[in-house]
């Protein structure tokens, strides 16, 4: 079999048996990782609802299907750790615990949103956090990643840096400019290629001369794994070795997740890409979500009283944030012109 | 027959040098290809080499002269005849030498001399311009500047007792970045060259003996990357400087400085900001043609989120850059690789600063407002003189930023002239000159006697050609002709 069909047999194949590695959570941090797992998924449904009532406006890139990638590679990380990404950002302001208010009511453009409305849903930030944005351009956040990477080195603070970006951006030239300095310099890195098979409407292979995308860094020395970013536990056993290789001033480190979203690029996408039955393979055979619930119940820590008890409880939360968001107000008409300048 | 040995030039604007040291002795039988003599520049050292065989008959400068012009004839060979016929005749010209980097990127500046280039513009937008006439009345009226003459004053407020010295823009510029990384341990250099090399254009000379490499990184040649790198250490709080070795391989960098640097504060709502300062010789270089030789002030005047400064005199120089520094907001600094060399009187202090968004008037007059910035301020001061021979008075605003741009100064100087002429080395469409032009008109309506005329540079890219490359920069008679025209004389 080609590396193209086993890449694609790997995004919408059958299930893979988990890593026998993952014992490494406990019960409740793999409560947790199911709760905010279950975050995402219902905050960006939510937002999925909102943007068609005409509620959010713009672009709107939701991140369902890639829950655990971003709520494992969280559970790896250590208090003081940055988080960068693109515009399918959403998902990754809730993991480092932003709240989930100020999210919504940024998409809808409030006063009272991360970014006082002025940045919207690609373009939100907490310094609090360490959440340093959503971005729009594609592969423009893995030079800005690397540089918070080359402040932790400058500081010597032992903080790592965990830059997200698709298996699209991976394609741009700014990507392997930052490789290379990060190799270099040793900077405390962590690249995590999202691969969820499409840069919008374009299937990896027929974007990539090589769809391997854990191999993207050998030039510079830069370790590479493959992971599949739809089982939570691989996500964090590859995560944990990737930070401590990052934060021992080794330099940086390449994790390709094969994930999969179920939505469209955006919310204008007509999906003609791939088909119904490719989307609902995934869904039924690989759900992360799907997955973490039965590896709880299986192992006895949850039942399903449990589990229904997490779902309303965030049900809530996101009923709560899109209340709070659709009743904030819009920002004075001063807003305008303020922040241009510090 | 003889063959005479020229002083070759290092780089596209190198004028003179030191002849530092011969390799050879008179009575010497050199080969081509032969080390013969070292030459220095304030930025570097070469070597010279023999262009053909020969015996070195006279050595017609001694080491350890300076100012040697290039093209000046420094020795004579007597050529090995042995071919005859054959070789024709030899050649006159220099043997050169060497070295050589990037592109045209490294020319070793000189200055001085009256080249003319002129800078470029940019411009404002209402908002965020603190406009007070603050500009140091300091300049006599009647002080002529000559052509090309370092610029010295334009300190503003300096304090009773203010000690000078007089530096070159190349050291003002490296002192201004080493008193703000002694200040401030989160300034830091990189850029191509920054560190062993000492600076493409010798503007970083000695930082990184200073400060060691981990405050001075030479970077790879990855623009792009670099200055993306610069942002992200200015998200997360540090003080970048990032020395582009000529703003035209800036292009490569042009998203990271719109979309990153310049947006962050306003799409995070004020919360992120970017500390940064991106530097490099901006403008026309000499003869080094289209894709080295381009002014791009205008283009970064137009965004918002940026700040942009284009000094002129050596004291500005030193000053708006440790201002710049101390910035929170990303600055885009211009520097010109033709002022480089040139040396003026600069204030000695650690806190000695210029503000940001502040022009100087730097002539007094009354007939005509000239305006200008940057190199252009060259174009300015001698077509001020040549008016004053002619008894037109004008009066000169250096703009020396560009954003937030400084509209009250000009204006008061229109209200008080009726007439303004601006001046820049940049491409005519949406310049500098275009948008000081409709402000005035905005502005100042009621106050015009005449048009505002725009010198700019030609709307063409910038040719090789020497003749033709003069003709692509603004001149010091078109200035005069388009001041007689707004004055009606």
């Amino acid at each position: 079999m080609s590396d193209k069909a086993k890449a694609a047999l790997r995004h919408v194949g059958d299930p893979t048996p988990a890593s026998p590695a993952f014992a490494h959570f406990d019960r409740a941090t793999e409560l947790k990782a199911y709760r905010d797992m279950l975050l995402i998924r219902r905050f960006e449904e939510r937002a999925g609802q909102m943007y068609g009532m005409g509620l959010i406006g713009g672009f709107c890139h939701l991140y369902i299907g890639q829950e655990a990638v971003v709520t494992g590679m969280t559970a790896a990380m250590r208090p003081g750790d940055q988080v960068i990404t693109a515009y399918r950002d959403h998902g990754h302001m809730l993991a480092t615990g932003m709240d989930p208010r100020g999210v919504m009511a940024e998409l809808t453009g409030r006063a009272a949103g991360y970014s006082r409305g002025k940045g919207g849903s690609m373009h939100m930030f907490s310094v609090e956090k360490s959440f340093y944005g959503g971005h729009g351009i594609v592969g423009a956040q893995v030079p800005l990643g690397t540089g918070i990477a080359f402040a932790n080195r400058y500081r010597k603070d032992g903080k790592v840096c965990v830059t997200y970006f698709g298996e699209g951006a991976a394609n741009q030239g700014q990507v392997y400019e930052s490789f290379n300095m990060a190799g270099l310099w040793k900077l405390p890195v962590v690249y995590v290629v999202e691969n969820n098979r499409y840069a919008m409407g374009t299937a990896a292979e027929r974007a990539t001369a090589q769809s391997d995308f854990s191999r993207r860094g050998a030039s510079f020395d830069i370790p590479g794994e493959q992971v599949d970013g739809m089982h939570i536990h691989d996500v964090y056993d590859a995560g944990k070795r990737a930070l401590d290789w990052a934060r021992s001033g080794k330099g940086p480190y390449l994790l390709e997740m094969l994930t999969y979203r179920y939505r469209g690029h955006s919310m204008s996408d007509p999906a003609k890409y791939r088909t119904r039955e490719e989307v609902d393979r995934v869904r039924q055979g690989r759900d992360a979500i799907g997955y973490l619930r039965h590896h709880l119940i299986e192992n006895g820590w949850a039942t399903d009283d449990d589990l229904q008890a997490i779902d309303a409880e965030v049900r809530a939360l996101v009923a709560d944030a899109a209340d709070f968001a659709q009743s904030a107000p819009l920002p004075d008409p001063s807003e305008l012109w303020t922040d241009v300048l510090a | 027959m003889p063959i005479d040995v020229l002083m070759p030039a290092l780089s596209p604007t190198m004028e003179e040098g030191r002849l530092a040291k011969w390799l050879k002795k008179e009575g010497d039988s050199v080969s081509a290809g032969d080390v013969i003599a070292e030459i220095e520049t304030d930025k570097a050292t070469m070597e010279v080499e023999a262009a053909d065989d020969g015996i070195l008959e006279a050595i017609l400068v001694p080491e350890g002269t300076d100012g040697v012009k290039v093209n000046a004839v420094i020795a004579r060979l007597s050529g090995a005849d042995d071919n005859g016929a054959g070789r024709g005749k030899p050649p006159p010209a220099p043997s050169s030498l060497v070295g050589e980097g990037r592109g045209g990127g490294l020319s070793a500046a000189e200055s001085g001399t009256e080249s003319a280039k002129s800078s470029s513009p940019s411009l404002p937008h209402k908002e965020g311009e603190e406009p007070t006439t603050n500009a140091t009345s300091g300049t006599d009226a009647g002080k002529a500047p000559a052509a090309g003459g370092a610029p010295t004053e334009g300190s503003d407020a300096l304090p009773p007792g203010t000690e000078f010295v007089t530096q070159t823009i190349r050291e003002a510029l490296r002192d201004a970045m080493a008193e703000e990384m002694r200040r401030d341990p989160d300034v830091f250099v990189m850029g191509e060259e920054v560190g062993e090399y000492q600076g493409a254009y010798k503007v970083t000379q000695g930082l990184l003996d200073e400060f060691g490499k981990d405050r001075v990184y030479d970077t790879p040649i990855t623009e792009h990357g670099f200055a993306g790198l610069g942002v992200g250490a200015a998200l997360a709080g540090l003080k970048p400087i990032v020395e582009f070795m000529t703003w035209n391989f800036a292009m490569q960098a042009m998203d990271q400085i719109v979309n990153s640097a310049a947006k962050t504060r306003y799409m995070s709502g004020g919360q992120v900001g970017v500390p940064i300062v991106f530097r490099g010789p901006n403008g026309a270089a000499a003869r080094v043609a289209a894709q080295h030789s381009q002014d791009f002030a205008s283009w970064f005047a137009h965004v918002p989120g940026l700040k942009v400064v284009q000094p002129y005199t050596a004291a500005d120089f030193k000053g708006l850059l440790k201002s710049a520094i101390r910035d929170p907001n990303p600055v885009v600094f211009l520097e010109n690789e033709i002022l480089y060399g040139a040396s003026g009187e600069v204030p000695v202090g650690d806190d000695v600063l210029v503000p940001i968004g502040k022009a100087r008037v730097a002539r007094a007059g009354t007939d005509v407002t000239l305006v200008s910035f940057g190199i252009g301020m060259r174009y300015a001061e001698a077509a001020a003189a040549a008016l004053a021979m002619q008894n037109i008075s004008a009066e000169i605003i250096d703009l020396r930023t560009l954003r937030p741009l400084d509209m009250a100064t000009v204006i008061a100087s229109v209200k008080k002239t009726g007439r303004a002429v601006t001046i820049e080395e940049g491409w005519p469409v949406a310049s500098i000159g275009a948008e000081i032009s409709a402000r005035v008109m905005e502005e100042a309506f009621d106050w015009l006697d005449a048009p505002v005329l725009r010198i700019a540079g030609k709307d063409v890219p910038m040719p090789y050609a020497a003749n033709l490359e003069k003709l692509a920069l603004p001149s010091v008679p078109e200035i005069v002709a388009a001041v007689k025209a707004v004055t009606y004389r």
